[in-house]
């Protein structure tokens, strides 16, 4: 549409003598991105456990687990020495975060945000610092480590931030005894798993009252708080209808059927590409959030972007069910702007040589596509994320 | 001319009384009238003693004439005023007394006869009055435009102003004519007068004792006595009585304007004394408005106050007549040579007004910190005089600047929260502390603001904008923001691969300076003009801007044009983000760039440098329907906004109020 200017062709010319500089426009390929799948690298280990936990098998999953579970050991080995130097005091007890993280993350229920928030609460308990400071950079260091364990999760870096932010925001300066303050650093710890765990409860409640007889939702992908609202709502007796989106390609959309079918609510599939078709009956769109960041907008699965935008070009509003361990202060500028998350796709068939596939496995949804959020802080419009954040990061 | 106000005060009520006696149901309608034709509007309150209960709203323009002189008789107490009044109507509607009226032409004799017509008008035409004032007014052009002019010249200085009167004047159809006369008039009487008003204040003071006691009396037999009072109080004006009214007019209208009968036309008449100290209190509490430069009468008070003799503007801009209007050429040589005359004024304050003035010193930071940094100065030098609390003192002393400084350019957002800073520091500081340790105590508080909120929170808005730039990304910028600068030196230095391109527009061009700097840097830049920015938006993935404020509901205030590249962006898709220290926010909400803006130089827009044979517009003030405007601010609505960084982080534009709600009190504190 718009012809290229003579600007252009420097560009290309800058290009050309460094080569590592590249088109924005053009998806460049670089050492972050690989244009074949691999599944050995760059692949998000927070998309793996998601699948793992919808336990969808597609048939290179159990290569896929191994290689995750290769890589956990790979990043667990990489940090063993930083382990031992973070955690030097407690090497004694072989007290390692992330065992006690991924103990919690294997719960099913459990999510990864949570299961950090716990993990950083043991760190704590079995923590030997004698001062307040030492403990404090003991806990950075586990949160730390947590964190690099899988960057490309929203939610464990979010909730990791938090939960610092919550734990040490009272500066416990005010207990003279060490103890005194542990003691209640390890409560205040507690309960923030404690809230963190009734979340999708809180927000089950606050959701299920838009939903209204006879209405027709569009969930796309699967989310246990949103399914969460709808339980929630069925049990209510209220009558209504879902779509579901396919949710390629962990078929997320199978799983959550399931589920609804077996709570009497009368679902309907739809491939991905269907959305636009099917949005002329829907009454409002659900989606859950893998992170909310600060501008209001949501990181989630690939293909949440493109329903919003067909809704809101509809006029259907979109709600959001997210916990408020998800707010990241993150703020991408658009899809490119976010630490690619990898998740290979299969397609069924072998995929000819030369051939590149996007396998990023979430995007970004701007604000201004989103009608409200259902969060545990209460039912929020995109621009008070921002304020939240505000009051509790500065 | 301070002298009048105690008198006004002892008076006030009995005037009020006056205004309330008969209008209550009056007030609203003048209220209305009083919008479009201030002058003739705000007399009649004084006025409307006798018509009883008429309202008397859009005749309001041939009483206010005669008005004077009926009411006179509550009035004499500040004769000052009475005569402010007629000032108005010799200024501007003497043609009227002249045409609409002929035997009310001498308003003191025949004062009695006023009261009873003076009623009589308003029933009878009530409608049309305005209209009829204005043809009033227009038909006689020639005549007041002369008058004025002729003031306007001897006053001196003003050489072009009885042209532009004239012009206006032959023009004047229109209210925006009208009001243009005004002016001129006010001009010209308000100096020419002063000399004569001074003569008449020892006989107002006379005339005030007699009016009290007059006024105690019945209130019939008062009104007529004391018209009476006036007239002979006004009589040994001597051979310009006509004049010294005019002299003083000025000041009423204004007055009037905040008066009680516009406020709470319930209020009964009785009340006429008690009434007044609760008003003057409400009046403390409101905020006082921004100036409204298209408001006569607050003009003509604050030059009054003007260090500067000031230039009447030609040919303003429609929408934008109450703005200040740009008067710095004239200025210049005029400030220079009053060095020695202000006394107050610390040289290094007056330095940086000159700097102001001169536009050697332009950006909000730069202002805000060269601002400061002479604050600094004056404070080191200043010594409590004996006999007064340095809290009080000091707060005066930075308010007498901050007033030389608006006079030499109207303050930035950015400055007005600072000296709010500043201000709030000297009220905090405990009264036992020694002098010199308070110096010390408020140079360091200075010091710490530009330390803290200006550099530092460049430092932290670069490190957050620094991780928005990847490589191979093409940035934009438009003009010459000092942030977005050190940004992209940072970010080159830190070895990211990136082109700018920066847009700039006439009649600036700050964008070459900045374009000078990167390429000295080794940065690739391309430059352009703002009418290209629609080609050259395209392959542009970051437009970086800078900003004079962000307001609370997420507009930013910045250089003009800034809306227009934000706009463009938006349209491409390419996010916005804007780099604003968080000193500059401001809880104001504004909506468009009209309300409040700052105007440039006009003629800098009619001439093309370096272009000798595009001189069409050389004499364009003289052109009466030609108007040049020159805009130095836009607004740039929220929705063109993808981020603003500041030094708290980055923010959606929505997030403003949170930061000015959660930090306000921070940043006056420190």
């Amino acid at each position: 549409m718009w012809g290229r200017s003579a600007s252009f062709l420097l560009d290309k010319r800058l290009r050309d003598q460094h080569p590592s500089l590249s088109s924005p426009s053009s998806s460049s390929p670089d050492s972050t991105m690989d244009p074949n799948p691999n599944p050995n690298h760059g692949v998000s280990a927070y998309y793996q456990t998601r699948a793992e936990h919808h336990a969808i098998v597609s048939s290179d999953w159990l290569a896929q687990a191994q290689a995750a579970v290769d890589r956990e050991g790979d990043t667990a080995l990489m940090e063993g020495p930083h382990a031992s130097a973070a955690v030097s005091l407690s090497a004694s007890k072989h007290f390692s975060v992330i065992d006690e993280f991924n103990y919690w993350r294997k719960k099913p229920d459990l999510a990864e945000a949570v299961a950090a928030i716990m993990a950083l609460a043991a760190v704590i308990r079995s923590c030997e610092a004698t001062t307040m400071m030492e403990l404090e950079i003991e806990l950075k260091k586990a949160s730390d480590m947590l964190k690099s364990w899988d960057t490309t999760s929203i939610s464990l870096s979010a909730g990791c931030d938090l939960f610092m932010r919550y734990v040490t925001r009272t500066s416990a300066v005010e207990y003279e005894d060490f103890h005194a303050a542990k003691l209640r650093l390890i409560e205040r710890g507690e309960k923030f798993g404690e809230i963190s765990m009734k979340a999708r409860r809180t927000i089950a409640m606050l959701g299920q009252d838009f939903v209204f007889d006879g209405c027709t939702i569009l969930v796309h992908g699967f989310s246990r708080v949103v399914l969460e609202v709808l339980k929630l709502a069925a049990s209510n007796r209220k009558l209504f209808r879902i779509f579901c989106t396919e949710g390629r390609p962990d078929k997320t959309g199978l799983r959550l059927s399931k589920e609804l079918a077996a709570l009497g609510v009368p679902v309907k599939l739809l491939i991905d590409s269907a959305v636009a078709y099917a949005m002329d009956e829907v009454d409002m769109v659900f989606v859950g959030a893998d992170g909310v960041v600060e501008s209001g907008g949501i990181i989630n699965m690939m293909g949440t972007y493109q329903t919003a935008l067909v809704a809101h070009s509809m006029n259907k509003p979109v709600y959001v069910a997210a916990e408020s361990y998800k707010f990241a202060r993150l703020y991408p500028l658009d899809q490119k702007d976010l630490e690619p998350a990898l998740h290979p796709i299969d397609f069924g068939v072998p995929i000819p040589s030369g051939v590149e596939v996007e396998t990023s496995a979430r995007d970004y949804t701007p604000p201004q596509y989103l009608t409200l959020l259902f969060t545990d802080l209460g039912v929020l419009t995109p621009s008070v994320v921002s304020d939240e954040l505000i009051q509790l990061y500065l | 001319m301070d002298n009048r106000w105690p008198s006004r005060t002892v008076s006030d009520p009995k005037v009020r009384q006056v205004g309330f006696v008969t209008p209550g149901a009056a007030p609203p309608a003048r209220y209305l009238s009083e919008v479009p034709t201030t002058a003739a509007a705000s007399s009649p309150p004084s006025g409307e003693p006798a018509p009883p209960a008429i309202s008397i709203s859009p005749v309001m323009i041939p009483p206010p004439r005669h008005s004077p002189s009926p009411s006179a008789p509550l009035a004499v107490p500040n004769p000052a005023r009475r005569e402010s009044l007629q000032i108005q109507v010799g200024g501007y509607n003497p043609p009227e007394v002249l045409l609409g009226s002929p035997p009310l032409t001498s308003p003191s004799s025949r004062m009695d006869d006023a009261v009873s017509q003076f009623s009589e008008d308003p029933s009878m035409s009530p409608c049309d009055g305005r209209s009829g004032a204005a043809k009033v007014a227009s038909s006689f052009p020639g005549s007041s435009g002369e008058m004025m002019v002729m003031k306007a010249g001897t006053v001196g200085g003003g050489s072009n102003t009885p042209k532009s009167s004239w012009t206006t004047a032959s023009v004047a159809k229109t209210r925006p004519g009208i009001q243009e006369k005004e002016r001129e008039a006010f001009v010209g009487t308000q100096n020419d007068w002063a000399g004569a008003s001074k003569t008449l204040k020892e006989k107002t003071t006379k005339a005030e004792r007699r009016a009290l006691q007059e006024a105690q009396r019945a209130a019939k037999a008062a009104a007529k006595e004391s018209g009476a009072g006036v007239k002979l109080s006004a009589a040994p004006g001597g051979a310009v009585p006509a004049n010294t009214k005019q002299g003083k007019v000025v000041k009423s209208p204004a007055q009037k304007k905040d008066g009680p009968q516009v406020a709470n036309p319930s209020v009964s008449s009785e009340k006429k004394v008690v009434d007044r100290p609760p008003e003057k209190d409400r009046k403390k509490d409101i905020p006082p408005p921004r100036m409204q430069f298209d408001d006569i009468h607050r003009v003509e008070k604050a030059k009054r106050r003007a260090l500067v003799y000031q230039f009447e503007a030609k040919n303003r801009v429609e929408l934008f007549r109450h703005l200040p209007q740009y008067i710095h050429g004239t200025q210049l040589p005029d400030l220079e040579t009053k060095f020695f005359q202000l006394d107050p004024m610390h040289p290094s304050v007056y330095k940086v007004g000159l700097q102001y003035l001169s536009g050697n010193i332009s950006g909000g930071n730069a202002r805000c910190i060269a601002m400061f940094l002479a604050f600094r100065e004056a404070i080191r030098d200043y010594s409590t005089p004996p006999e007064k609390a340095l809290v009080r003192d000091l707060t005066a002393k930075i308010s007498s600047y901050v007033s030389f400084l608006i006079e030499c350019r109207p303050l930035s957002i950015s400055m007005g929260n600072a000296i709010r800073f500043l201000k709030n520091r000297i009220a905090k500081l405990p009264d036992t502390m020694p002098e010199s340790e308070v110096k010390s105590s408020l140079q360091s508080d200075i010091d710490r603001f530009i330390n803290e909120k200006i550099v530092i929170a460049d430092k932290a808005i670069i490190r957050h904008a620094v991780t928005k730039i990847r490589d191979g990304d093409v940035l934009l910028t438009y003009g010459s923001p000092c942030v977005v600068e050190m940004l992209l030196v940072y970010a080159h230095e830190v070895g990211k691969q990136f082109r700018v391109v920066i847009v700039d527009s006439r009649p600036k061009l700050e964008g070459q300076v900045l374009l000078h700097r990167l390429v000295a840097k080794g940065i690739s830049c391309t430059y352009t003009h703002v009418n290209a920015i629609s080609y050259i938006m395209h392959e542009v993935t970051r437009v970086f801007l800078g900003a004079a404020s962000v307001l609370s509901n997420g507009t930013v205030y910045s250089r003009v044009g800034t809306a227009c590249v934000a706009m463009v962006a938006n349209a491409f898709q390419v996010p916005v983000l804007i780099c604003c220290e968080a000193y500059k926010f401001h809880e104001r909400v504004q909506l468009d760039s009209i309300c409040s803006n700052e105007l440039g130089d006009p003629d800098v827009i009619s001439k093309v440098p370096g272009r000798k044979d595009l001189n069409h517009l050389d004499n364009w003030a003289d052109t009466e329907n030609l108007q040049l405007l020159n805009l130095t601010y836009d607004a740039t609505p929220s929705d063109f906004v993808s981020m603003i960084i500041t030094d708290y982080g980055m923010l959606p534009p929505s997030s403003v109020p949170v930061i000015v709600r959660e930090y306000r009190r921070e940043n006056l504190w420190i």
